[in-house]
């Protein structure tokens, strides 16, 4: 039993057609209890008010924005060398929903940058890096509609991610140098003494646990579209060929 | 090598061939930047490093669909590609030849055109200095993205939308150290990585490039 027996698109539609109502229910209970938990029984902060649940949705959409691309990069890098279709198409299938995660960080920063900084924007290097992740999903969306040859289509955006990746890792220190920032340091590591008090945390954990697995549902669910996609049109081109 | 080096600034230099339309755009561009904001020369001096990166980032940018589209079009990317000479060596060759085109002329206008902005006297050195260093990095980088998009029919708006993330690293040093230029601070240090990203980039990306144009010409 090995991963790349998923590479397999018959296997790997008949394995996740059997996980995804788990990983559905998973997420749902995962992301109601976190969520009503965040949102009806914690304190408010004594200095942020009520303000500071935002931070359920925000930052569990931001860990897992970036992580949407860290996934697409390796699912890049399996399909350049190993040539699996599953993977270029699980690519494929992550990246808007990505999209939608850096969307979710950038708002839910603003509303909460709004009362609390007094701005919706500020040019700090974390929110402008954000941004700058938003292009290049923007701009990796854009190759992968632009090109009708799915393979030729697969190969160009895995290159384009690869390279991708080191610009926008590179952008994030460049714009650490460029400005200073407003937003605060990492408030969650495993490996710290201190992090956000008890009280905050437990319920964001299991927001994050909650968006992750939305996230992997997602995908999964959206590769299988990808995948029968692919086989309607083989269908179509094959009925075309034979009349 | 040098033969396909000398042929494509040729081919630039002739009629047709586009040579000075960069030049062109980065003059209006810096000419139409007093209409939008208006002509007090404190806030021009101020904004002029930044305004002249951008400028020379944006001319670089236009002439890139031109990079690759001619010779794919008339079939001689093929014949280079059949060459002996490797696919990454091309890919460097045209960067290097778009720089030659494209990126010099635009360091040497810029000092002249920093008049223009008002540019205070101690920004020039850094001025050109950053561009010189940084232009090859846009040649480079968009080598990479025109061959991204060559077989497109209508690929310029893309090659924009894939290029220009790519080239915010450089923009930032870049219009760093002409901006610390004007003030009369230290540049030293975003010139490095300035230097650090065209060096690698020119190491790096014509693998990319050539990859790319091969899953192109497949």
């Amino acid at each position: 039993m090995s991963l790349w027996e998923y590479a397999n698109p018959r296997k790997f539609l008949a394995t996740s057609g059997r996980v995804l109502p788990l990983l559905w229910g998973l997420s749902a209970v995962f992301l109601v209890v976190g969520l009503t938990w965040g949102f009806f029984f914690t304190p408010d902060d004594y200095r942020q008010g009520a303000t500071v649940k935002i931070i359920y949705l925000h930052v569990p959409a931001a860990l897992m924005a970036i992580n949407a691309w860290f996934m697409m990069l390796v699912a890049s890098i399996i399909w350049l060398v190993r040539r699996h279709h599953v993977s270029a198409l699980a690519a494929k299938a992550a990246a808007p929903v990505g999209v939608v995660m850096t969307l979710i960080a950038l708002a839910t920063g603003a509303i909460w940058g709004q009362p609390m900084w007094g701005t919706w924007w500020a040019w700090d290097p974390r929110l402008t890096s954000f941004l700058i992740l938003f292009l290049f999903y923007l701009g990796y969306l854009a190759l992968w509609e632009a090109i009708d040859n799915p393979d030729t289509a697969a190969d160009l955006t895995s290159v384009l991610c690869v390279v991708g990746s080191v610009f926008a890792i590179m952008s994030r220190y460049a714009v650490n140098f460029w400005n200073q920032g407003l937003h605060q340091g990492a408030s969650l590591s495993l490996d710290k003494e201190k992090n956000v008090a008890d009280v905050f945390y437990q319920p964001l954990l299991i927001c994050i646990a909650g968006f992750v697995l939305l996230f992997l549902a997602l995908v999964l669910y959206r590769t299988g579209t990808e995948i029968r996609a692919r086989r309607i049109k083989a269908l179509i081109a094959r009925e075309r060929m034979a009349g | 090598m040098i033969a396909l080096l000398i042929r494509d600034i040729q081919l630039a230099f002739r009629a047709g061939g586009g040579f000075g339309l960069g030049l062109a755009f980065f003059l209006i561009v810096t000419v139409l930047v007093p209409f939008s904001v208006g002509p007090q020369s404190a806030l021009l001096s101020t904004i002029a490093p930044g305004v002249l990166w951008l400028g020379a980032l944006l001319a670089c940018l236009l002439s890139l669909d031109r990079l690759l589209a001619l010779d794919w079009e008339d079939g001689t990317l093929d014949l280079l590609a059949t060459a002996p000479l490797p696919l990454e060596g091309v890919a460097t060759i045209k960067a290097l030849a778009h720089w030659i085109t494209t990126g010099l002329p635009l360091v040497l206008a810029a000092p002249v055109l920093g008049v223009l902005l008002n540019l205070p006297v101690q920004g020039y050195w850094p001025l050109v200095l950053s561009l010189l260093v940084g232009t090859p990095a846009l040649s480079i980088i968009g080598t990479f993205g025109a061959a991204l998009t060559v077989g497109l029919k209508r690929g310029g708006l893309l090659l924009s939308i894939l290029v220009l993330p790519l080239y915010v690293p450089t923009l930032i040093f870049g219009a760093e150290v002409a901006r610390r230029g004007a003030e009369g601070t230290d540049t030293s240090t975003a010139l490095l990585m300035l230097a650090g990203i065209s060096a690698g980039a020119a190491a790096l990306l014509p693998f990319a490039s050539a990859a790319v144009l091969r899953v192109n010409l497949r």
